[in-house]
């Protein structure tokens, strides 16, 4: 049951009129509309939409970041939610990175709340949010080298030598 | 009165009521046993269930822990209760520290005694291994009267030590094993 | 008096004061193991006299790695780390997540289970609540409530523990339904519950909601406008204290929230009292959605027959050829989940509770993200506090309801 006020139809279209060739792809998912803009652009979509008057998608849900290390050139994706409290619909803007360069803008001056989230996927998957003001691992200690959410690395602490693997099926 | 386990009166010689021998060690123990402060260390679930013991329903209060000391300095018994991480590790190990001896640890739950569920990079697999500790209380979160058989077992474990223990080799020993500076000076 | 000194101090330019102070600025620690956290996380506060000049806060004490531990689970064993998550209130995350599943396997739930989920769930957010508001008045030095509330939570244990046999830690529910019917325990409990719970209320209610001290402690304390709060992307009793009506049960109704009467409790300051009350209201709303799901609980199957995801019974599988196989396929990984990514929220005890699930078609998730309230609203506490007493601080946290678990994954 949608109690949505503008489809997801209207919400691409009206990003296209606004984006034209930014909008790289879209799909929808269980109803939650994705749309791919490139890592450049990600900051002035988010921006758009917050500050529309007919979107007004002054809510941001979650940061979320992705791993893919099949898609060469592409294997970081990261995923703002937005959601609009007023029409009420959702729309997830997502944006490619290479794991080379994963660099993307921060939204800290767009949404305060970004800050923590954007430093959680700093400190999960690496991604860099330039221009944030604060981009240190949160969750995890500061020392640590790694961004462990990357699917190279286990989940268990590779350095701890009290469990016999052969006893736990590893 | 009921005569519980841990209300058992100290082993003496009764002169017709003029006065009593016994020995040191059992009136120390009994006193200390009798009014533990603990030191609650809550990290996550289990602190819940470790404030629900402490509770109307529970009443930790009933073992003489009335009073929680949330200075280690004046606190005897650390309850670790939840997961400590990595992170945490240092601090749980300068908490101890900071305890004035004697000073007894309980584990409370599976995350703080082996890890628990939590292989993880992140979590302490088990507290023993940055400091010593006495009973562990199994559960994830163990229930309240869980978290009461280790008080009390505790309290068997604080009345039966030797005064002497605190001064003795072995117990520098598995000091020196956490590397943990014992600060008793034998004379 | 104080509120005006406070006031002046505000309109003061704080950061140019704080270099002309010379030096008089003290450096605080409160935490990571400060009685009055509840929990580990740290504040460095630089503060003169009593007032906080600023705080920097430090998080993650209590990481567990809940979104690498769900990358190795299959879908049936993510419900105990959701336990872990928010544990005041284990069955709303708990149901959460099932409801996450159900939708990317495209499962209809029988309405019986629906209204039972209500039922439960409600449960949760009033234990969630309790929490919250003693915590509040042990803070502001009414240590009295804290019993009280901790006796009421108790009973609902008690209630939970008819259902899934544990108490804060709750596992409750299977992927599909419940794992059990309500026994006949069960509604003797409830229905016992229904009925002295008000009375217990009000009195625990009337320790604090009217007392002058209490009042004259959290009035003004800790305040948040709506438009800041929604620029920290706050939900659940925080926001609505802020005055802004986003509750995601009417917003996006689940578990068929549509078929009950309930309000919705906004507050007008966003200060500490005003997230007290909502809390409070919202436990009144909770018990009265807890009384219509119950009177008009329909008959029918406990669970979906969705023999693929629901794990049988385990007499069941030494029995039954039938469920020995689903019992079989479901622990192995074998039973096909579709490939896509799905976003479910719920309205947990401290806001929008979300989980945003991607799958491959796997045995376990690609990976799941748990949108945890706590985490994103903590970050607004040093604008919150800055220019209050530390005891106001101290307050305010209490008020956030910030749970380390849920904070710190």
């Amino acid at each position: 049951m949608s109690l949505s006020k503008i489809t997801n139809e209207e919400l691409l279209s009206f990003l296209q009129t606004a984006f034209g060739e930014s909008i790289l792809e879209h799909n929808e998912a269980f109803g939650l509309m994705n749309v791919y803009v490139p890592a450049t652009k990600a900051k002035e979509v988010v921006k758009w939409l917050k500050e529309n008057e007919t979107i007004k998608m002054g809510y941001l849900t979650n940061i979320a970041a992705i791993h893919y290390p099949d898609n060469k050139g592409a294997e970081l994706e990261v995923i703002y939610q937005l959601h609009s409290l007023t029409n009420n619909v959702r729309l997830r803007v997502k944006s490619k990175l290479s794991i080379e360069q994963p660099e993307i803008d921060t939204i800290v001056d767009v949404f305060a709340g970004a800050n923590w989230m954007e430093r959680e996927t700093y400190d999960f998957f690496g991604v860099i949010f330039k221009g944030h003001p604060n981009l240190k691992k949160i969750l995890n200690m500061e020392d640590q080298d790694y961004f462990p959410m990357r699917k190279e690395y286990p989940l268990e602490d590779r350095t701890r030598e009290d469990k016999d693997n052969r006893f736990f099926g590893r | 009165m009921a005569q519980l386990e841990n209300d058992k009166p100290v082993d003496s010689i009764n002169y017709g009521g003029e006065f009593q021998l016994t020995m040191l060690d059992k009136v120390i123990g009994a006193a200390r046993a009798n009014s533990l402060w603990p030191l609650p260390f809550a990290t996550s679930c289990c602190g819940i269930a470790y404030m629900a013991t402490m509770g109307s329903h529970y009443d930790l209060a009933r073992f003489g822990m009335e009073r929680m000391s949330f200075s280690p300095r004046q606190a005897d018994l650390l309850i670790v209760a939840g997961t400590i991480s990595k992170k945490l590790a240092p601090i749980l190990k300068q908490v101890y520290e900071q305890m004035s001896e004697p000073k007894w640890v309980i584990s409370v739950g599976a995350c703080a005694s082996s890890g628990g569920f939590f292989d993880t990079y992140s979590v302490l697999q088990g507290i023993d291994r940055v400091i010593p500790v006495d009973v562990y209380v199994p559960g994830c979160p163990p229930r309240p009267e869980q978290i009461l058989d280790g008080v009390m077992n505790i309290q068997k474990l604080v009345r039966n030590e030797s005064l002497r223990r605190r001064y003795s080799e072995e117990y520098k020993h598995l000091l020196s094993n956490y590397n943990i500076e014992n600060d008793i000076k034998v004379k | 008096m104080i509120m005006e000194d406070i006031k002046k101090y505000n309109n003061s330019d704080i950061g140019a004061k704080r270099d002309t102070i010379d030096g008089e600025t003290a450096t605080l620690n409160l935490g990571p193991t400060h009685p009055a956290t509840h929990g580990i996380f740290q504040n460095i506060l630089q503060i003169d006299g009593e007032t906080v000049l600023s705080s920097e806060q430090t998080v993650g004490y209590i990481h567990r790695a809940f979104e690498k531990l769900a990358e190795r689970r299959p879908f049936h064993q993510i419900t105990p780390i959701t336990d872990r998550l928010n544990y005041c209130s284990a069955p709303l995350n708990n149901i959460g997540w099932q409801m996450t599943v159900e939708k990317l396997a495209g499962i209809e739930i029988p309405k019986r289970v629906q209204y039972m989920r209500v039922i439960i769930m409600e449960l949760a957010r009033m234990a969630d609540h309790l929490v919250c508001t003693s915590v509040i008045g042990v803070d502001s030095g009414a240590l009295t409530g804290f019993t009280w509330a901790f006796q009421l939570r108790e009973q609902i244990y008690d209630i939970w523990e008819e259902v899934c046999g544990l108490r804060l830690t709750t596992n409750i529910g299977r992927i599909g339904g419940f794992e059990r019917d309500f026994n006949p325990d069960f509604h003797k409990k409830l229905t016992e519950f229904l009925k002295t719970f008000s009375k217990a209320f009000e009195e625990y209610d009337a320790l604090l909601s009217r007392n002058r001290i209490f009042m004259d402690r959290t009035i003004g304390v800790g305040p948040i406008s709506g438009e800041r709060a929604l620029e920290y992307s706050f939900s659940g009793p925080n926001l609505r204290a802020a005055g802004v009506d986003y509750d995601v049960r009417v917003m996006n109704p689940y578990s068929s929230y549509e078929d009950f009467e309930f309000d919705i409790p906004v507050g007008t300051g966003g200060d500490t009292y005003d997230r007290f009350m909502v809390r409070q209201e919202e436990t009144r709303q909770s018990l009265r959605i807890i009384k219509q799901a119950f009177e008009n609980l329909p008959e029918g199957p406990y669970h979906a027959d969705v023999p693929e995801f629901y794990v049988p019974r385990k007499d069941d599988v030494y029995n039954k050829m039938e469920s020995l196989i689903y019992q079989f396929k479901i622990v192995m990984g074998e039973t096909p989940i579709p490939v896509g990514e799905v976003y479910h929220s719920i309205e947990a005890g401290n806001g929008e509770l979300g989980f945003y699930l991607t799958s491959d078609g796997g045995r376990t998730p690609y990976r799941l993200q748990f949108r945890r309230p706590c985490f994103i609203y903590y970050q607004a506490y040093p604008e919150m506090i800055t220019g209050q007493s530390i005891s106001d601080a101290v307050v305010t946290l209490s008020s956030l309801n910030v749970i380390a678990g849920e904070l710190d994954a």
